[in-house]
């Protein structure tokens, strides 16, 4: 390529001219802001940066200059090219990032759609409660003592002063094991725990025994012949129907909120003496004046019935051979199953044992 | 119990402003717990008065009825003073009889409301009533089936009838605790009434508390042999009883209020007497006895007819009342049929006696009756009332029955009286943690009846005679704290030890169900019963070992009347049950205990005064049977989902394995597997799973055949396995890896085999012919077709290597990969492809 012939002095036009290497500078650097993919860019890159691109043949020639034309022409070529690799870089990096960026567009999917490719699996709420209020009472410095469901008679009954005569024994409609001189039966509460703790360690005692229980109730929205029930059962130096209250009260208010405390009425059970059955305040209407008398939940009492309690009865520990002068003790129980029910309002008691798996489902794997 | 509040009221002086919901709160309080306050005239609005039935005509109808066309005086209820004309079907009455008649404008229980009408050709202006119309127990005044007529004299024509049937009555319903037997009577609750709102002792109107005349020998004679079982019997006779004479209204109002049956006077009278007292009583006709009466324990083979006409074998340690004509009743039990009193009896020989509870207990018990008196007589009476009970019987014979006293009080024996009870002063405060002093504790304990002398740092507490429940101190306490009230106890929060959180048995059990939950499993909790027909559908054979079941002496349901050997037959119920419900997809687990017999014998029934030893605890458990932990698995359906992605996959035999290896997985344990035969699953598609050695289930497809036995999809696959056993594995510490950083050399080699070679056999020659160069082992293909032949299969290995100090060479790679094929083929005849 030539340069305009600016006078009527002819010049020799050479590679090295300032004109040519200008122009070819100016060319490669259009070339390259031209080129709208890495693919003609990739074409432009050889045209003006390869073996035979003027810059490339310019350079070449440097070599054969005079030296004093040397460096001059070194300087305006290597600044020429030096501008040419920029320029390239540059728009390699520009057009790289719109690719990408097209690429993502065209990759985008529809986010909405399902993902479930396996079905969602839980756990059964009831071993969730029983978990959780396992979590309560550990975290006060409790333990968690289980046994046996299939227990003996002695420890369902006898160590828990509930004699052969016991009228009571004819409240806890028991089921017996063949054969009946065996004296095995379904544990009718898991107070059988307590006794099996008692008699296999020494004070101070703090355990919970969550577990299942069997009563001969016919099967209905409010009964069941298997059931779930937690004890409590302290044994310490000290202790009183005081510290009781304190426990339940806790308990209550970590399971069901804040504000729901609890009350105590005189009651009967052989192994606490006194004892008594204990009320929430009714969550749903916390006793308050006017929702309570509307209340269905507690039938405008303001409480509803928990459980049973009462100061361990000396005789209890006498049979399960701790000193009841030295040591005094309280236990409760409740129905981990009716617990649950008031927390997450459910209505039938069916629901938990019919394994449905909607029902389970809908808890997943935490209370 | 239900108690009357006018009842109540007759027998302490309440503040007339007491309401019966604040009566009923405060002996809540104090321990008489409220179950139901009914007001039975609460629905029972507009005219109800007494009438006097003037004319009744029967007229037969068509429909083969007869109905009465009746004119009735009511007074001047009507308006009118003329008689009213009422149509009445029942025919339990006559003219002159005084029933009880609700006029028009009147409304009756279930919103019935009353008008006059035209029926059987006639205006019937109203109606003659009967007690199930009035909301009232059918049977409460008099006949059933008919209408209410009322004793001669029992109210003027066109008088309010709502008073006459208590129909503006309040009861309260208690449910009465074992321990407060005393409260089973109206003596009992007023007393506590008077307690719940600090009454002085002279409000309180004991009705035991009478004068009654001395004992004498003129009376009926009595022979107690048996003082223990009867301390106390007293006798009474009354004679020249009117039979037919009606119960006076105010009785049969009570007795209707209280829930109980009218029957005759005499009867009424005795469960009058009971009510108010709480001493059951036992009457006679003394007609029917031939002399003495007596007190004995029955004999062997020996038979009563109880009044209820039932024939009963007796124990001999049964309580009996005998003549000499044999025995004549099961003492405070249930009179025997030859002495009952009937409709002519007009002598009656009244039995006030003090029976032992446990005694009465154990006969009830043995001969299944419950009965008011039964309820009294086994949680204790006061045996210091029997005299003014009798005596108050023969009071209300004689007075409203027509009765003569006959001379001769019969007394014998004596009431036992309760030892001195000891108590720290201060035991109430310490036990109950309330701010209760000793001389308020004092106090309460003489407020309930308790007679309390001072003595050193100690109280001497004599309970009272109608309190046998109180025998220990701590019963005391009970006291003393109901009266300064349960709402008095403070909060305060024990301090425990330090404690050791969840057992590792809990917290493995919580991270196997979070592991099977997280992999979609959901956890169901089933009945831990079966019967036969459960384990013939699992199809097991008749030596399998879970066919030896603990039988229940009392199951709910014959189906199933004995606990679970395996948690299958519950689990795959449940699985037909979702299905039922429109699921289609299931995969569920459940973890239970399952009860193994192990032939232990009796479980002893030690003492209760002493620890047993260490050795006797052993004893017990020893006797019971052996109760594993269990978990079942069961799917159908598919396993993941079809949905946009592509199809489905349906759950199959390796699913049920790779379940328990999921659990196994979190257990830190690696299980292998061995093919097995075993019910209910299908013989050539269930694998054996274990431990080293040691099996903890089996996991596989289950039998066509148990498929269909149980309507449940073919292919429903299932495991079960002991998770105490997989628990009891468990790693404890997992000792951290040393890693390489040098690098793998990655073989795979094809192998092939008789397809009857199980694929672990070859992998688990591969391993031990690879040497410890070995990094790990996958099987990643499996291929039968033409290109192996028939009864082939090729297995495809990939193998890793990696040494520990050094890149192992091609060199090294290649023969650590040979000499496992070399292994392979020793032990399996693989060839390699
Ligand atoms: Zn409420």
């Amino acid at each position: 390529m030539s340069g305009p012939n600016t006078d009527y002095d002819p010049v020799e036009v050479t590679p090295l001219g300032a004109e040519q290497v200008d122009e070819a500078r100016e060319a490669a650097l259009v070339a390259i802001a031209a080129a709208d993919d890495l693919d003609s860019l990739k074409v432009v890159r050889t045209a003006h940066t390869g073996d035979r691109s003027p810059l490339a043949l310019a350079n070449r020639e440097i070599g054969a200059l005079p030296p004093q034309a040397r460096k001059d022409a070194g300087r305006r070529v290597g600044q020429a090219r030096g501008a040419v690799n920029q320029a390239l870089a540059a728009r390699t990096t520009e057009l790289e990032a719109a690719h990408e960026a097209r690429a993502l567009v065209e990759e985008a999917v529809d986010v909405t759609l399902p993902a479930d490719r396996v079905a969602r699996g839980g756990r059964h709420p009831i071993t969730l409660m029983s978990e959780h209020i396992g979590d309560l009472f550990v975290a006060m410095g409790w333990e968690v003592a289980e046994g046996p469901v299939v227990e003996a008679e002695w420890l369902n009954f006898d160590a828990l002063n509930l004699g052969p005569d016991h009228p009571a024994r004819t409240m806890q409609d028991t089921f017996w094991t063949e054969p009946a001189d065996h004296h095995v039966v379904l544990r009718t509460h898991t107070s059988p725990v307590q006794a099996r703790t008692m008699l296999t360690r020494e004070p101070p005692i703090y355990v919970i025994c969550p577990g299942r229980v069997f009563r001969t109730d016919e099967y209905d929205a409010t009964h069941s012949p298997m059931f779930h029930q937690v004890e409590g059962l302290v044994v310490d130096r000290g202790i009183s129907m005081a510290h009781l209250k304190g426990t339940l009260d806790h308990f209550a208010t970590q399971l069901f909120g804040e504000g729901i405390t609890t009350r105590f009425r005189p009651s009967y059970f052989p192994f606490t003496e006194p004892s008594a059955e204990v009320d929430l305040v009714c969550f749903v209407c916390r006793g308050d004046e006017p929702a309570v008398s509307s209340c269905r939940t507690c039938k405008g009492e303001g409480w509803i019935e928990w459980g049973g309690c009462g100061v361990v009865n000396p005789r209890v520990l006498t049979a399960c051979g701790v000193d009841s002068e030295v040591f005094t003790g309280f236990a409760f129980g409740m129905g981990i199953d009716r617990s649950f029910m008031f927390r997450h309002g459910a209505e039938d008691l069916r629901d938990i044992f019919e394994g449905d798996v909607r029902y389970s489902a809908a808890f997943g794997t935490e209370l | 119990m239900k108690a009357p509040v006018s009842w109540i009221r007759e027998h302490v002086d309440l503040p007339a402003d007491v309401t019966t919901d604040d009566l009923a709160r405060r002996l809540t309080a104090l321990g008489l717990k409220l179950e139901a306050i009914e007001r039975p005239g609460e629905q029972v609005t507009g005219p109800l008065v007494v009438g006097r039935v003037l004319s009744a005509e029967p007229e037969p109808q068509k429909n083969g009825k007869t109905i009465n066309w009746c004119a009735v005086d009511v007074g001047d209820a009507n308006g009118t003073g003329e008689p009213q004309g009422i149509v009445c079907g029942a025919h339990n009455f006559g003219v002159d009889d005084l029933v009880v008649v609700v006029l028009p404008g009147a409304v009756l229980p279930g919103d019935f409301a009353i008008a006059a009408r035209k029926t059987y050709g006639h205006v019937s202006a109203g109606m003659i009533c009967s007690a199930a119309e009035l909301g009232l127990p059918a049977d409460s005044y008099g006949s059933a089936d008919g209408i209410v007529v009322l004793p001669a004299g029992a109210g003027e024509p066109g008088q309010d009838a709502r008073g006459l049937l208590g129909l503006d009555e309040e009861v309260i319903e208690f449910e009465i605790n074992p321990d407060r037997a005393y409260a089973l009577s109206l003596r009992g609750v007023a007393r506590d009434a008077a307690l719940a709102y600090d009454l002085p002792a002279s409000a309180f109107h004991d009705p035991c508390l009478r004068e009654v005349p001395p004992a004498d020998d003129a009376g009926h004679p009595v022979r107690v042999e048996d003082e223990v079982g009867c301390p106390v019997f007293v006798a009474r006779t009354v004679s020249g009883i009117d039979p037919a004479a009606p119960t006076p209204t105010f009785m049969a109002r009570r007795l209707a209020l209280a829930g109980m049956r009218s029957v005759s006077v005499a009867v009424d009278v005795t469960n009058y007497v009971m009510l108010e007292t709480g001493r059951p009583i036992h009457g006679y006709d003394a007609d029917r006895l031939t002399g003495a009466v007596g007190v004995r324990r029955a004999r062997d083979g020996e038979r009563l007819t109880t009044l209820d006409g039932t024939v009963r074998a007796l124990a001999t340690d049964d309580l009996v009342v005998v003549d000499d004509s044999g025995i004549i009743g099961l003492g405070g039990v249930m009179g025997g049929q030859t002495t009952e009193m009937s409709a002519t009896t007009t002598r009656v020989l009244v039995e006030s006696a003090h029976w032992d509870a446990t005694s009465m207990f154990r006969t009830g018990r043995r001969h299944k009756i419950t009965s008011e008196a039964g309820k009294r007589n086994e949680r204790g009476v006061d045996p210091t009332i029997c005299e003014a009970a009798a005596d108050r019987v023969v009071e209300l014979l004689t007075t409203y029955a027509g009765g003569t006293t006959e001379p001769g009080v019969t007394v014998v024996g004596k009431a036992p009286q309760a030892p001195p009870i000891t108590i720290a002063r201060d035991l109430a405060a310490r036990v109950t943690g309330m701010d209760v002093d000793e001389t308020t504790a004092a106090t309460h304990l003489r407020a309930v009846g308790c007679e309390v002398a001072d003595g050193a740092g100690v109280l001497s507490v004599v309970p009272p005679p109608w309190r046998p429940d109180l025998s220990d101190p701590y019963d005391l306490v009970e006291e003393v704290a109901r009266v300064v009230g349960y709402d008095t106890v403070p909060s305060v929060l024990p301090t425990p030890p330090a404690g050791r959180g969840l057992t590792r048995g809990q917290q493995l059990r919580r991270r196997v169900g979070r592991a099977l939950a997280g992999a979609g499993h959901v956890e169901v909790i089933t009945f831990p019963f079966l019967g036969e027909a459960d384990l013939d559908k699992l199809g097991l054979p008749a030596d399998d070992e879970r066919r030896a079941v603990l039988r229940l002496a009392n199951p709910l349901s014959a189906e199933r009347p004995a606990m679970a050997t395996t948690l299958l037959p519950g689990v795959l119920e449940t699985v037909a049950r979702n299905l039922g419900r429109g699921a289609t997809d299931l995969a569920i687990f459940e973890t239970g205990t399952v009860t193994l017999p192990r032939g232990g014998g009796p479980t002893p029934i030690h003492g209760v005064a002493h620890r047993p030893t260490p050795d006797e605890v052993a004893a017990l458990d020893a006797a019971l049977p052996d109760q594993p932990l269990h978990l079942v698995v069961a799917m159908t359906g598919r396993r993941e989902r079809e949905g946009w992605w592509g199809p489905g996959r349906v759950a199959d035999w390796s699913d049920a394995v790779a379940s328990v290896r999921t659990v196994a997985g979190v257990l830190g344990l690696e299980l292998v597997a061995r093919a097995a035969q075993r019910a209910p699953w299908h013989p050539g598609r269930c694998a054996e799973l274990l431990i080293g050695s040691t099996s903890v289930g089996h996991a596989g497809e289950l039998h066509p055949r148990v498929c269909r036995d149980l309507g449940l999809p073919a292919r429903t696959v299932a495991a079960e396995v002991d998770l105490d056993v997989l628990l009891a594995h468990a790693v404890d510490v997992v000792v951290a890896p040393v890693l390489s950083d040098f690098p793998v050399a990655k073989e795979d080699v094809a192998l092939l085999v008789d397809d009857t070679v199980p694929a672990a056999d070859v992998a688990d020659a591969l391993r031990r012919g690879a040497g410890d160069l070995l990094e790990s082992l996958r099987l990643f293909d499996v291929y039968t077709g033409e290109q192996v032949g028939a009864g082939k299969r090729s297995l495809a290995f990939a193998l890793r290597f990696r040494a520990g100090d050094r890149t192992l060479t091609e060199q090294e790679t290649g023969a650590a990969r040979d000499a496992a094929v070399a292994v392979a083929a020793a032990e399996c005849g693989a060839v390699q492809r």
